[in-house]
């Protein structure tokens, strides 16, 4: 067993891990049957997902010989912007009101996202 | 080395298959679902996928050059997450 | 002396990064790209300093890393658990849950960081923050237990950070 195989071996295993956790969350996405509880699947165990298949790649370009480590930059750009397309999503869903309505906070008067349009309906009233 | 590199291949056609197939039961979500979040969600779901098909085509052909192919549709992918999820909040994308 | 140094690195960790990210797009380390970076890691901070004018103060980049070591490993553990959960909980039995987190950290830095830890540690997502910024609205996914998840990532998560940004 030579490193070259091992290698071989470590893309083909990650690969698969990774698409693994992939079609995982996407058969989160489809099951869940309430906005909030379908947002856990797909934005965390994909970004995992895709992290496997990101070391998969760097690890193939061990093997072929030409050093590659700027997948470390997709990496840490997904790990920095999936947190803030999920809390975004949660905004949308909290603002339209299609999930459970949460408790309200205990030092607060209302929750940043529902403050506004209560001022709106008011004004209506 | 022939028997790893036929492992590799194979482990790259799941990777297409099971990919494409999550590309397909989330537009199925774009279809169905009944909220505009869900429909963000799958949205956002599709560019991942996107960009894990673009990771297993450059380990599959062993090139390089998709790498920044990668690097350009995750920052598309978030930043016309954050450009709708706003345009629905606020009802505008710049104030 | 140190007012020179702040005048001319405005953002000390700002300029390291610029300069890593640089060097890590070319894909090959190499002296003169790796001087160009930290030409960019210099003149960005200093020409965009107008805009955010407050350096964060008592940032400890020690216990930033070996929290940044802690998550990833528990991003790992809690990943597994979460697609557990997908595949075998049916939808009839799934418990989801909001909790409040009540925030004792202050600083916006600080309170982006709890709450990106939180999204990334499957299971729970942060969801909205209360309008005054005192609390954390989080969702859980599967609990029998969201007093035990709450007291979980204070004494996890916020207390180290507490520490973390003095």
């Amino acid at each position: 067993m030579s490193g070259e195989i091992i290698g071989t071996y470590a893309t083909a295993i990650c690969l698969l891990i990774g698409s693994a956790f992939i079609i995982v969350g996407v058969i989160g996405l489809l099951k869940f049957n309430d906005p909030m509880t379908r947002l856990h699947a797909p934005t965390k165990v994909g970004t995992i997902g895709i992290g496997m298949l990101l070391l998969a790649s760097m690890i193939h370009s061990f093997v072929l010989g030409d050093t590659s480590v700027h997948e470390i930059l997709i990496m840490a750009f997904l790990f920095v912007t999936a947190p803030i397309s999920a809390h975004f999503i949660a905004k949308v869903s909290i603002h339209t009101r299609t999930c459970a309505t949460p408790p309200p906070p205990p030092r607060d008067d209302t929750w940043s996202t529902l403050s506004v349009p209560e001022q709106e309906v008011q004004a209506e009233n | 080395m022939t028997l790893a590199l036929g492992f590799l291949d194979m482990a790259s056609v799941i990777a297409f298959v099971a990919l494409a197939l999550g590309q397909l039961l989330s537009m199925v979500r774009l279809v169905l679902g009944p909220t505009p979040g869900d429909r963000i969600l799958a949205l956002d779901t599709m560019v991942i996928n996107a960009l894990g098909l673009i990771i297993v085509l450059g380990i599959h052909l062993g090139v390089q050059i998709y790498f920044e192919v990668a690097l350009l549709v995750a920052m598309l992918g978030f930043v016309s997450t954050v450009a709708l999820a706003r345009f629905l909040l606020r009802g505008d994308i710049i104030e | 002396m140190s007012r020179a140094f702040y005048w001319l690195l405005p953002h000390p960790l700002l300029t390291l990064l610029l300069a890593v990210v640089w060097t890590l797009l070319q894909n090959e380390f190499s002296a003169g790209m790796m001087v160009f970076g930290v030409f960019l890691g210099i003149i960005i901070p200093w020409g965009t300093s107008v805009w955010w004018p407050d350096t964060p103060k008592g940032f400890r980049l020690g216990k930033m890393a070996s929290y940044c070591v802690m998550v990833l490993w528990d991003i790992v553990v809690a990943n597994v658990q979460v697609a557990w959960i997908v595949l075998s909980v049916p939808n009839s039995k799934l418990k989801p849950a909001w909790i409040v987190v009540p925030l004792e950290l202050r600083q916006p830095e600080a309170i982006t960081v709890l709450a990106g830890t939180i999204t990334l540690t499957p299971g729970t997502v942060s969801a909205d923050l209360s309008e005054h910024g005192n609390s954390l609205l989080v969702h859980v996914l599967h609990t029998d237990d969201p007093d035990a998840v709450r007291d979980d990532i204070i004494s996890r998560y916020q207390n180290r950070l507490k520490e973390i940004f003095k």
